[in-house]
């Protein structure tokens, strides 16, 4: 079926308001988008890393969690235990103890400190050990929970309360690991990157292959954090554009090692244009700091047609 | 018809968990409860049983999966060792937090650093505050048994236990064991139906909460109180296991203790070593006793204190030390007891065996030796010794 935005908003949410995460963070959208491609009769498991999007959606007695079953356990093994929970699944199948027409789907949620640092190990075992799950990071570059402290997904010369800009140190001196295609190398069916743009017609759809496929798939989603990154709450989904716009975030999928970069800008816009939206980058457009702009262009260009060339090499 | 084996102690565990047929197994192999994992697979690839069996890149990984297997409604099993049960360290409080009723065997053995892969109780001592039920073993035969109870005793008292057995000594021995019919046992274990799990195709449920400051206390504040009300389970679990194969499980075994006047409690294998250096002594007219606890979490400390009552003194024997300046946690816990049940026999502690150093008999006549000093002075030298320490 073709997206319509209009039909998929129709579908009941899996995570319903009351949550306590604040206005203009892109998380909530972003799982309420991953889940919305679930087909309506399915159910499933969820599994969320700690961070902000578990001790925000489900405070004993209350839970946001909507039409699937939700676990949380500790902050570094969501993909661990979820692929427990997804043998089981397959155990009781197997037994005749669940319904043989019924089907749930498994899939994780974690931010980037949950997936890309202290998860790490506990989502690269899940995935090479073949489970028929679907994780998902939302990536918003920094231990927001916490208060915005560095991880490994923090963008380069960010000012976090870890990598803070100084005097002496310009913010946060590495480049970002870059998960995705680290996913890619596990050689699992179907990698993606995907953003809130536009009328979420690309999250739908990758989400939607994501969790459909069988086997291990992976999935990261750009979400902002007001907070961590300065911005005005309702400047989200704008963020979101210029992300994309600047190639800052490009949105591609990776399906059995075919790249598809699934959003090409007509007008690829230079980085400033996404770097002063945030507070977080403010010092780099000080006086003499011109070389940080210019590095970090580089980067993303050097990116942006690395992907290019995997898209034309892999489809050949 | 009970059917006798000659398995290790690591076989004859590995058999009990073919003939419960879990859901779901995770482990991560770690000496010496390696061969757990590795026998199990065995029976999974050839099909004996029909376990989902996970072989996870870590022990933390191993424990989050057993979470998530327990949560979604299975019946989960694990092993592990040392450094495994220290990185699981984390999940077990969630594991009993959640109120999942997994069993995880242990073979015991010594924690880095130094690295040493041989037996002592710095392991599973060192997460005896975890919400998991602890059931000690002396050898094969109580290996097996213990993992067979340890699996009804879970799912009855909703809180994970772990069986522990000593590395090495047990668990690569081979010794004559009995064995149940794998129908016996699956009788005995039966269907496991979880009142709340994730998979319940009648409805959806959220586990795992966030639970701000009074529900966390009166969660923290049920745990205990399961973990209290254990002590019935585990007994009525081991009268039904009595009917079935005629062997008698208590919260401790004591051994001649009926008219004991120099009493050692010690855990695991040495229990053996300390039984027949008592027998010696009793040739020679000496009343010496011994108490071996297989209970460990719940603390029977009522029970104990009684039995430990008409002794003239006493000596509390850890394969582990606390390094806390004073003593080690079975002396530290059994003397409280005491206290708080006013009894004054003299006590002191030995530490022993640590990283596998072997316990003879002369060690335990070293032991018994210094209890009739203390019960003839009535009062300790002094709390804490090493023994077998060389230089």
């Amino acid at each position: 079926m073709a997206y319509n935005l209009k039909e998929v908003v129709k579908k009941e949410s899996r995570l319903v308001s009351g949550h306590r995460m604040c206005a203009g963070c892109g998380a909530p959208p972003a799982v309420r988008g991953v889940l919305s491609a679930l087909k309506e009769e399915d159910n499933a498991v969820v599994a969320v890393a700690t961070g902000c999007l578990e001790v925000s959606t489900c405070i004993y007695p209350y839970t946001a969690w909507n039409n699937v079953s939700f676990i949380h356990t500790a902050f570094e093994c969501a993909a661990a235990t979820l692929s427990g929970a997804e043998r089981t699944y397959k155990a009781l199948k197997n037994s005749g103890r669940l319904s043989k027409d019924k089907v749930t789907k498994f899939i994780a949620f974690g931010g980037d400190g949950g997936t890309l640092d202290i998860g790490f190990q506990s989502l690269s075992g899940a995935m090479e050990r073949g489970h028929d799950i679907t994780y998902v990071c939302y990536d918003n570059g920094a231990y927001m929970n916490t208060g915005t402290q560095r991880s490994s997904s923090t963008p380069h010369f960010a000012d976090t309360t870890t990598s803070p800009a100084g005097k002496v140190i310009p913010g946060k001196t590495q480049q970002r690991k870059d998960l995705t295609e680290i996913m890619v190398k596990h050689n699992i069916p179907y990698v993606a990157q995907t953003a809130l743009f536009g009328n979420l017609k690309d999250l739908y759809e990758k989400s939607e292959k994501a969790i459909y496929t069988e086997g291990p798939t992976y999935m990261s989603v750009f979400a902002p954090c007001p907070r961590g990154w300065g911005y005005p709450t309702d400047d989200l989904m704008e963020i979101e554009k210029l992300a994309v716009n600047t190639c800052f975030w490009p949105l591609y999928e990776v399906e059995n090692g075919k790249y598809k970069v699934t959003y090409k800008p007509a007008n690829k816009l230079p980085i400033e244009e996404f770097l002063k939206t945030q507070k977080r980058f403010r010092h780099m457009f000080q006086e003499g700091n011109e070389w940080m702009i210019k590095e970090l262009q580089e980067e993303i260009d050097k990116k942006w047609n690395y992907l290019l060339m995997m898209e034309e090499v892999t489809n050949k | 018809m009970a059917i006798r084996e000659r398995l290790s102690g690591n076989e004859a565990v590995a058999t009990a968990m073919k003939q419960i047929n879990p859901d779901t197994v995770a482990a991560y192999p770690i000496t010496p409860s390696t061969e757990v994992p590795q026998y199990f697979s065995n029976f999974v690839a050839n099909g004996s049983v029909t376990t989902e069996f996970i072989p996870v890149e870590s022990e933390h990984s191993a424990m989050s999966a057993c979470i998530g297997a327990a949560a979604a409604g299975g019946r989960v099993m694990s092993a592990t060792s040392s450094q495994g049960l220290a990185l699981m360290f984390e999940m077990l409080y969630i594991a009993s937090g959640m109120r999942l009723p997994l069993t995880l065997i242990c073979g015991n053995r010594a924690l880095s650093a130094p690295l040493n892969i041989h037996n002592d109780h710095s392991d599973s001592m060192g997460v005896r505050d975890s919400g998991f039920i602890q059931l000690y073993c002396e050898n094969n035969q109580e290996a097996y048994d213990n993992t067979i109870m340890a699996v009804k005793i879970a799912e009855r008292a909703k809180l994970p236990v772990m069986v522990c057995y000593d590395g090495f000594i047990t668990s690569h021995s081979v010794e004559n064991i009995m064995l149940m019919e794998n129908d016996e046992v699956k009788k005995f274990v039966g269907e496991y139906t979880p009142s709340e799990y994730l998979l319940d195709e009648a409805r959806n449920i959220s586990m795992g909460p966030l639970a701000l400051q009074k529900d966390y206390f009166k969660f923290k504040v049920e745990l205990a109180q399961a973990m209290t009300k254990s002590k019935d389970i585990i007994l009525d679990v081991a009268e039904e296991f009595y009917q079935i194969t005629g062997r008698k499980y208590e919260l401790y075994e004591k051994y001649r203790m009926d008219d004991a006047e120099l009493g050692i409690i010690v855990l695991n294998s040495t229990a053996g070593t300390v039984k027949d250096t008592v027998d010696k002594l009793r040739n020679k007219g000496i009343k010496a006793g011994v108490i071996k606890p297989r209970v460990f979490r719940p603390l029977p400390y009522l029970e104990l204190t009684n039995d430990l009552k008409n002794l003239n003194a006493l000596a509390i024997m850890d394969k582990c030390d606390s390094v806390n300046g004073y003593s080690a946690p079975l002396f530290s816990e059994i003397t409280s007891a005491m206290y708080t049940a006013s009894l004054n026999v003299p006590t002191v502690n030995y530490i022993y065996g640590l990283g596998g150093c072997d316990v003879r008999e002369s060690d335990i006549v070293e032991v018994y030796n210094n209890l009739e000093k203390i019960a003839k002075n009535k009062k300790i030298d002094k709390v804490t010794h090493y023994l077998g320490l060389q230089d």
